[in-house]
């Protein structure tokens, strides 16, 4: 269980943690950066299966559902299009391994 | 569901699994960030992903199971049919839908919650509320960032007092979420009012922007989703959301930033001002005249030249001229000339966007540089090639003060011994400004589509023997 000062604590070094992970990336990253951190706040899904999961009126099950349909098109859009991007960068000497 | 295991032993190997994802996702972004490991991470990141999912059924007390699996199954693949399909050019706007449909689950998981009355407590329903409000805001803007870079909303709605009007209902929508967060009235009508009012407002802020503007607010609508998240993981008491969604409220804010100063704007001018599409104009008159030149000329140039840099800009991906100019510098390469691919930062339609579409094409990361890296190399280089690109080579932003892109970074094309310009035809950028560049001594335009003027460099090489 997480309460008061200890959750915090756990979103100051979160923050810090994000902003250190991005603070060195090269500009030709920045793209697919910024697709995979909008991939990772596909975690989201979790949070809408938990609202799903505990509904009890058809109102609650139907925001429910909406909120697990958008969060799993977050993931999983997040995740196809950010893999698309980051399988295209090689270097020069693999150029023409697995080019479509 | 009865669940096999106790509910204490499951909220355990939950708590247990979603401290490894929160684990593999920082991983998974730490190794995105170099483009020789970037691959591996977003591998990672999805194996999380994968495991946050499975462990989650497992919740205590969790019902609805099919309907939670129907939804799954229904948003995935939509999103996996989708993003496979989605050409590179349109990356940036199928990034704000994801992301926008991120927002909206968060503002859906606030609204369960306050609905079902299951928030107690200032703390948490204040979370409950912020969380919705900027979830809601963030699903409504990137759908309206969306819909103007997919071209289906043309005109940027903008009228005098409009400040003032969005001001009006971010202050209606704190006051309903202060009635519902100090428990004083979350009756029905209230909630609905709260949420009607922060949708309304993501559509009302985003409307006025254009579309220059717009990779900055798409980006800026991630760090918001991140943190809308992050703030329902506190009411759901989800540490992987909490994590995961603090890392990239702070690591979007950071790439956000990084953006806005890459196109020498702040955020507040890019959120309150409407620089992206009213055509700016000042600065000084340019004298001379653009000069133009032929193909075959330019292939001598070219393939003679000791080494030559290529600045393209989003003209070419628009025409898919990336593929022929790879082509064109395969060419050069295999004749011992070193051609460089020099990035603006804005180059593309966000940052790292043009390196995404030349990675297509096949361009290896190697060779393409950005402008920290390449600006001293302009002055040994024998040509530089423009390629649809127009503001970020134009020097007035080094030295004419009254110009509105004074200060802006930009490439150092006019130090080359040689520029070529390849342009359709005489017309202005996206600034409406005037290129000084064009004009130069040194600079030739030749004028044509990207995809034929580099098809006929191609040719024009070859026959240079």
């Amino acid at each position: 269980m997480i309460d008061g000062i200890i959750a915090l604590y756990i979103f100051m070094l979160a923050a810090f943690t994000g902003y250190e992970v991005i603070a060195r990336v090269p500009v030709i990253l920045h793209t697919p950066l910024m697709s995979g951190s909008n991939f990772v706040h596909g975690i989201v899904l979790v949070g809408a299966m938990v609202a799903l999961g505990h509904a009890d009126t058809s109102l609650e099950r139907v925001i429910g559902f909406i909120g697990v349909v958008l969060a799993a098109g977050n993931a999983v859009g997040g995740y196809v299009v950010t893999e698309r991007m980051l399988e295209m960068f090689k270097a020069s000497g693999q150029k023409k391994k697995g080019a479509h | 569901m009865e669940s096999v295991l106790s509910a204490g032993t499951a909220r355990l190997l939950i708590d247990a699994s979603y401290l490894l994802v929160a684990f593999l996702f920082i991983m998974g972004l730490k190794r995105m960030s170099s483009p020789v490991t970037a691959r591996s991470g977003i591998l990672w990141a999805g194996f999380g992903m994968l495991v946050a999912t499975v462990v989650t059924f497992a919740y205590p007390g969790m019902s609805n199971l099919w309907l939670i699996v129907t939804a799954i199954l229904i948003g995935g693949v939509a999103a996996w049919w989708t993003g496979k399909r989605v050409a590179m050019t349109d990356m940036p706007q199928m990034i704000a839908l994801y992301n926008g449909m991120g927002g909206g689950a968060a503002a859906a998981i606030a609204a369960v919650e306050l609905f079902s009355g299951q928030a107690h407590g200032l703390a948490i329903l204040t979370l409950a509320v912020l969380g919705g409000i900027i979830g809601a805001v963030s699903f409504s803007g990137s759908m309206i960032a969306f819909g103007k870079l997919q071209g289906l909303i043309k005109r940027s709605l903008r009228f005098r007092g409009q400040q003032i009007i969005n001001l009006l209902i971010l202050a209606g929508a704190l006051i309903a979420g202060g009635l519902i967060a100090l428990s004083l009235d979350a009756s029905p009508a209230v909630l609905v009012t709260f949420f009607a009012l922060a949708l309304l407002l993501g559509v009302t802020m985003t409307l006025p922007i254009g579309g220059a503007d717009m990779p900055v607010v798409i980006s800026l609508y991630n760090a918001l989703t991140g943190l809308a998240v992050a703030f329902e993981g506190f009411v759901l008491n989800n540490a992987a959301m909490i994590i995961a969604g603090t890392v990239v409220g702070s690591a979007g804010t950071l790439l956000t930033q990084l953006m806005a100063k890459a196109m020498n704007r702040s955020l507040g001018n890019v959120l309150f001002s409407g620089f992206g599409e009213s055509a700016a104009t000042g600065g000084g008159p340019v004298t001379g005249a653009q000069k133009p030149i032929e193909a075959s000329d330019v292939g001598v140039m070219l393939a003679f030249a000791q080494k030559v840099i290529i600045v393209p800009g989003y003209g070419m991906a628009v025409a898919q001229a990336q593929h022929k100019v790879w082509e064109l510098c395969q060419l050069l390469i295999d004749r011992g000339v070193t051609v460089r691919f020099a990035i603006h930062p804005v180059a593309g339609r966000m940052p790292g966007h043009m390196n995404v579409l030349l990675a297509e094409a096949g361009v290896p990361y190697d060779l393409i540089a950005d402008l920290d890296e390449i600006n001293a190399e302009f002055e040994t280089a024998d040509v530089a090639l423009i390629i649809g690109a127009n503001d970020v080579v134009n020097p007035v932003a080094r030295n004419d003060k009254s110009s509105p892109i004074y200060g802006m970074p930009i490439l150092n094309a006019d130090k080359a011994k040689n520029v070529i310009v390849i342009k359709r035809g005489q017309g202005q950028g996206f600034s409406g400004i005037e290129n000084a560049l064009f004009f130069l001594d040194q600079t030739r335009m030749l004028y044509g589509d990207g995809q034929a003027a580099a098809s006929q460099l191609i040719q024009a090489v070859k026959a240079a023997g």
